[in-house]
C-alpha cells in the first residue's frame, strides 16, 4: 500500500521543552491508523503536526520531515492554506460556527470558491451531510442554528464541514471522547464508511474503538513512537512489552 | 440566600443588602428629584419642549432640539471616527501581535484612558482647532466642499472639532471592550476555519462573527460615554444653539449646555428648564448603557457564540 503521508525524524519543541522525539512513520492511503497512548504523551501535539496548526502556537517549533504525496509540508514557502484544505481536521470538542446548519458546511466551499453556483452549492452541502451521516436528521432545518443540534449532531456536522472541502487526509483528535456510547458508535461506523475516500488519522484513548475501527495502530509514550504496527497484531501479539503493558491495562 | 449562620453572618448580610439596596434608592431618587424640578417646563411646553428650536432664556423661550441634534450628531462622529480605529486595534491585539506587544498597547490604552476629559479640551483648543482650521477644514473644502459638510467659514471651533475630540475619548473603551469580547471567543473557533483552508482574514472574520454583540456592545458604550461627555467637548465646541448641517459650524450638546449655564440659571423656569434637558440625558445614556451591557453580557454568557452542547 502507498504511503499518503510520510514522517522522517520529526523532533517537536514547545519553547525549550521537547514534546515529540525523533518520530518516523508511514502513513497508508485510505486507511485507518489510530494514535494511542497515556494523557500528555503527544498525540494531539503530533497530530497538528500534520496540518501545521501548531503553527499558530508562537513558540512551537518542529524539526524534521513530513511529506504529504511526496512534497515536505514544512518546506520554506509552503502554501499553509492550501496544505490544510488538502489535511482536513476534526477537533476533540465539536465547534461548530455561530451560523445555521447549511452555513457551517457551507463555510468551506464558500472560501475555498469549489462551487460553480448556487445549486451547485446546495448540492454539495447535502452531499457532505449525507457523507457524514446527518442529512436525514436535519434536511428540514437546514436554516436554523447549529447549536440547537445535539452534540453528536454537532461532531457530526463538523465532520460534514470537514469534508465539504474535498480533503485527501482527515485528522481526527479525540471526535468521540465528549459523547454518549450511542453518538460514539455512529462516528466510528462513520470513519469506517469514509476510509474508503479518505485517508484517516484518530487520536483515541479508548482501545476498543482503536482496534475497531483502524487497520493500523501508533503507540506514544512521553513524546516517543514506541510502536507502530497493523491493528490487528497490535492488540494481539504486540512487538514491544511497553504496548503490551499499556494495551492491557497494566499501567497508565 | 439562605438563612442560617450566626447572628454575625446575618448582620453582614444586612449590610450587604442595605448597600446593595441603597444604589436603588439613589437612582430613583435622583430621578424622582428631577422630575419634581423640572415640572414647571414640562408642563408649560410639554412635548414642544424637546422639538422647539429657539432657546432665549431672557424670553423664557426653551426649545431643546439645537441641543439634542448637537448632542446626537457629535457622538455620531465620535463614532464613525471612533470604530474603524477601535476595531482594527483590538483586532491587532488579540489575533496579530506577539505578547510583547499587545502588553504595551493595552497599557497605553488604559493610560488614554485615563487622561482627564479638561486635558483633552485644552488639547483641542490649542493644537487641534488650528489644525483643522489651517490644514484639515482647509483639505475638506478644497476636495470635499461641494458637500453641505464642509461650507460655511473656517473657526476651527465647531462641531467636527468636536467630534474628532469624542472620538479620541471613546477609542481606549471601544478598544479594550472589543479586546476582551475578542479574546473571549474560543481558540476552536479559530482552529476550525484555519483547519479548512481559511486565510488570516477569513478566520479574523468568523471571530468577529462570534463576537458580534459584544461588538455592539462595546460601540453602544462609547455611544453613551461621547453622549455623557461635558468638559472636553464644551471647550471646543462653540457653545452655540443652532442646527447647523456644517461641520464647521459650532454647535452645542446638552451635557456643555448645562455645564455652562448652570451658574446663570437664577429664575425658576430657566432651572427647570435645565432640569428637564437634563433628564433627557439621564434617560438616554441609562438606556445606552443598558443596552450596552446587555449586548456585552450576551457574549461573556455566550449565548451567541460558540458554545458546546
Ligand atoms: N500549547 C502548549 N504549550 C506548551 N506545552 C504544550 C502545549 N500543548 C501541549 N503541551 C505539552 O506537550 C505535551 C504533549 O501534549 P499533547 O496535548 O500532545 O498530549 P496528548 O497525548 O494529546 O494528551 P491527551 O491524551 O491528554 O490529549 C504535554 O506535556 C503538554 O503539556
Ligand atoms: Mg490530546
Amino acid at each position: 500500500m502507498q504511503s499518503k503521508i510520510s514522517i522522517s525524524n520529526l523532533d517537536f519543541y514547545y519553547g525549550k521543552t521537547q514534546a515529540l522525539f525523533d518520530i518516523s512513520m508511514e502513513i497508508p492511503e485510505r486507511q485507518v491508523v489510530a494514535f494511542i497512548g497515556p494523557s500528555g504523551c503527544g498525540k494531539s501535539t503530533f497530530l497538528r503536526t500534520l496540518n501545521r496548526m501548531n503553527d499558530t502556537i508562537p513558540i512551537a517549533r518542529a524539526e524534521g520531515v513530513v511529506k504529504i504525496d511526496g512534497e515536505n509540508i514544512y518546506a520554506p514557502g509552503t502554501d499553509v492554506v492550501a496544505l490544510r484544505r488538502k489535511v482536513g481536521m476534526v477537533f476533540q470538542k465539536s465547534n461548530p460556527f455561530p451560523k445555521s446548519i447549511f452555513e457551517n458546511v457551507a463555510y468551506g466551499i464558500r472560501i475555498n470558491g469549489l462551487h460553480k453556483n448556487k445549486a451547485d452549492l446546495q448540492e454539495r452541502v447535502e452531499k457532505a451531510l449525507r457523507d457524514a451521516a446527518l442529512l436525514n436528521e436535519v434536511k428540514d432545518r437546514l436554516n436554523s442554528s447549529a447549536f440547537g443540534l445535539s452534540g453528536g449532531q454537532q461532531q457530526r456536522l463538523c465532520i460534514a464541514r470537514a469534508l465539504a472541502v474535498q480533503p485527501e487526509v482527515i485528522l481526527m483528535d479525540e471526535p468521540a471522547s465528549a459523547l454518549d456510547p450511542i453518538a460514539t458508535q455512529k462516528i466510528e461506523e462513520l470513519v469506517v464508511e469514509l476510509k474508503k475516500q479518505y485517508s484517516i488519522v484518530i487520536v483515541t484513548h479508548n482501545m476498543q474503538q482503536a482496534s475497531r475501527v483502524s487497520d493500523k495502530t501508533a503507540f506514544f509514550m512521553l513524546g516517543k513512537l514506541i510502536e507502530f504496527n497493523p491493528t490487528q497484531k497490535m492488540f494481539t501479539n504486540p512487538d514491544e512489552r511497553l504496548t503490551e503493558d499499556y494495551i492491557t491495562g497494566r499501567f497508565g | 440566600m439562605s438563612q442560617t449562620g450566626t447572628i454575625g453572618d446575618k448582620l453582614f448580610r444586612s449590610v450587604l443588602l442595605i448597600a446593595a439596596a441603597s444604589i436603588l434608592v439613589i437612582v430613583a431618587a435622583i430621578l424622582y428629584m428631577m422630575v419634581q424640578n423640572s415640572l414647571p417646563t414640562i408642563e408649560r411646553f410639554g412635548v414642544g419642549f424637546l422639538t422647539g428650536r429657539e432657546w432665549k432664556p431672557a424670553q423664557e423661550e426653551f426649545g431643546a432640539l439645537p441641543f439634542i441634534y448637537g448632542t446626537l450628531a457629535s457622538s455620531i462622529i465620535a463614532l464613525v471616527l471612533s470604530i474603524p480605529i477601535s476595531l482594527g486595534v483590538a483586532i491587532y491585539m488579540v489575533e496579530q501581535a506577539p505578547k510583547k506587544l499587545a502588553r504595551p498597547i493595552a497599557f497605553l490604552i488604559e493610560l488614554l484612558a485615563a487622561i482627564p476629559s479638561v486635558v483633552y479640551g485644552l488639547w483641542g483648543i490649542f493644537v487641534l482647532a488650528p489644525f483643522i482650521r489651517d490644514y484639515l477644514g482647509v483639505f475638506l473644502q478644497d476636495y470635499f466642499g461641494w458637500l453641505p459638510f464642509f461650507q460655511g467659514r473656517l473657526t476651527g471651533i465647531g462641531m467636527l472639532t468636536g467630534g474628532i475630540i469624542l472620538a479620541l475619548m471613546i477609542t481606549p473603551i471601544i478598544t479594550s471592550v472589543v479586546r476582551d469580547v475578542l479574546e473571549a471567543v474560543p481558540t476552536t473557533q479559530r482552529e476550525a476555519a484555519l483547519a479548512l483552508g481559511a486565510t488570516e482574514w477569513e478566520t479574523t472574520r468568523i471571530v468577529l462573527g462570534n463576537a458580534a454583540s459584544g461588538i455592539a456592545g462595546a460601540v453602544v458604550l462609547g455611544l453613551g460615554r461621547a453622549i455623557g461627555e461635558t468638559m472636553a467637548i464644551t471647550m471646543v465646541i462653540g457653545n452655540s444653539a443652532q442646527i447647523s448641517i456644517s461641520l464647521f459650524e459650532p454647535a452645542n450638546t446638552i451635557a456643555s449646555l448645562l455645564a455652562s449655564n448652570f451658574a446663570e440659571a437664577t429664575d425658576k423656569i430657566y432651572m427647570s428648564a435645565l432640569i428637564e434637558i437634563g433628564l433627557v440625558l439621564f434617560l438616554v445614556t441609562f438606556v445606552v448603557n443598558a443596552l450596552a451591557k446587555l449586548l456585552i453580557l450576551k457574549v461573556a454568557s455566550g449565548t451567541n457564540s460558540a458554545k458546546h452542547a
